[in-house]
């Protein structure tokens, strides 16, 4: 296959940045999309220029560090993490433009690589269960019902890579939020927290610079996890219940 | 926007819900389902229109007396008014300052465009179109100043300002964007008070249902004065 590449290509957070064009030859539809990207970086470094910065760890789309905009598309045409996605994807010959995550709370590091921090100081505002550490429990000691398992395993396999929230026309992170809160505020092990997890998570998001939810769904559709669509609704639903509570902290 | 919203201290109840985005998105859906609900009850005491001259104007006199005799004439419409301007300020005030916050949030556009939703996207420039329309309506079909009608009955400002073929064309395009709004509208404001359970699928059906009904229903009144079923 060959490729017309369109990259943003930044030095760092003080650049102005600019889309540049490359040509590639010799890509293979079984290539990953980020394989692809290191053929381009291959050519790039021989020729002794400075290859594209991308984000990547585990490229089995599991760990959430992948992502870049392909077309317009988070993660690109398919719902799927950027690794997982094959150049069989695209036809020859085509124009594929490449871009980072695009959010304020998501600054430029270099090229396609964005920090987001914002997202673990999001959890660290409460993402979290308060737990003895020490052995794990006795599984089956505490009991779920499966409905609110399976909810709350669906909303845990969030691997935070961000895409919704640059796939979001507000970039809102509502989708990430939503996520977190749902998976924990099922459980049992979450409930000493849900009241205050779903203020603190949301007072976070505001802070960071998160755009609101329009309720347009383009971060579901992005989702390489599906996370669905009602979890926001559960996470309004779960904001009305803390709100109506009362609880300051 | 974002540095007000990240000073603001949090959210600790109702009368503090405009601290956060979610807050605002709240007060966002109750103030336009309070809308809505005027809008439904005014479509549907329009249709009175087809009984003709005599029992709509009947119905618009008795609008004045609701209430009565608790309430002096016209009170009822005066509190009425003032629960739809309230409505309507924060309305517009939630969706401004949301708006602001959410541009914010997005410094550098992308340079590939991907389409949303129709709907969706003409809630901001849509919302616009509304508020020019509910004054020109006011000054239209309430206070009449723009109304070509010589007599203050309600069935004479109808017929009379609906005579004029660019009034129709601005009363429809209004309709249209009051259709979109709620297309959209309605169903965010379900997603945004948490009432969506394991699908949108039912509240979506629902807003389109809603949507349609209130667009045609007004619609009714202008074209029927234009193909001459009410004169």
């Amino acid at each position: 296959m060959k490729l017309k590449l369109k990259i943003w290509r930044q030095k760092n957070g003080a650049d102005a940045g600019a889309m540049v064009d490359y040509d590639l030859d010799n890509v293979s539809p079984d290539m990953s999309f980020l394989e692809m990207l290191d053929t381009l970086n291959e050519k790039l470094i021989l020729d002794g220029d400075d290859p594209v910065a991308f984000d990547h760890d585990c490229r089995e789309g599991i760990c959430g560090s992948c992502g870049v905009v392909i077309n317009g598309e988070a993660h690109g045409p398919e719902q799927t993490t950027a690794c997982q996605l094959h150049m069989r994807a695209f036809s020859d010959g085509e124009e594929i433009i490449i871009e980072p995550w695009r959010a304020a709370p998501f600054p430029v590091i270099k090229d396609l690589v964005v920090n987001r921090s914002a997202f673990d100081r999001i959890i660290g505002a409460g993402g979290y269960i308060t737990a003895p550490t020490g052995s794990a429990p006795e599984g089956n000691s505490t009991r779920i019902p499966k409905p609110d398992a399976d909810e709350a395993f669906a909303n845990a396999t969030c691997i935070g890579c961000g895409a919704c929230v640059a796939a979001c026309p507000n970039g809102s992170a509502s989708l990430f939020v939503s996520a977190k809160v749902t998976h924990l505020n099922l459980l049992p092990q979450g409930q000493p927290e849900r009241t205050t997890r779903v203020l603190d998570m949301v007072e976070q998001m505001d802070a960071e610079g998160f755009g609101g939810c329009t309720n347009t769904g383009m971060c579901t559709v992005s989702c390489p996890k599906e996370i669905p669509f009602v979890s926001i609704a559960n996470l309004n639903k779960e904001y009305r219940r803390a709100v109506k509570s009362g609880r300051k902290a | 926007m974002v540095e007000t919203l990240s000073k603001n201290p949090r959210v600790t109840g109702f009368a503090t819900l405009h601290r956060s985005t979610i807050g605002r998105k709240m007060i966002m859906a109750v103030t336009g389902l309070i809308m809505l609900a005027f809008v439904v009850v005014h479509m549907v005491g329009n249709l009175k229109i087809f009984f003709g001259e005599t029992e709509f104007n009947e119905y618009a006199a008795w609008l004045r007396t609701i209430g009565e005799p608790a309430l002096h004439e016209a009170w009822y419409l005066w509190i009425q008014r003032a629960v739809l301007t309230v409505a309507l300020v924060l309305h517009i005030w939630a969706a401004v300052t949301l708006s602001r916050h959410d541009v914010n949030a997005r410094p550098v556009k992308y340079h590939a465009k991907r389409k949303g939703g129709y709907a969706t996207s003409t809630m901001r420039w849509g919302g616009v179109t509304l508020l020019l329309f509910i004054i020109w309506h006011i000054l239209d079909m309430t206070t009449g100043t723009v109304n070509p009608a010589t007599s203050h009955e309600p069935y004479e400002r109808i017929t009379a300002g609906f005579d004029q073929w660019w009034n129709v064309a601005i009363y429809t395009l209004a309709m249209v964007a009051l259709c979109l709004h709620i297309w959209h509208g309605l169903w965010s404001a379900a997603n945004t008070l948490g009432w969506n359970r394991a699908t949108t699928a039912g509240f979506r059906t629902f807003a389109v249902f809603v949507a349609l009904v209130v667009g045609f229903g007004f619609l009714l009144v202008p074209y029927s004065v234009v193909f001459g079923l009410v004169d």
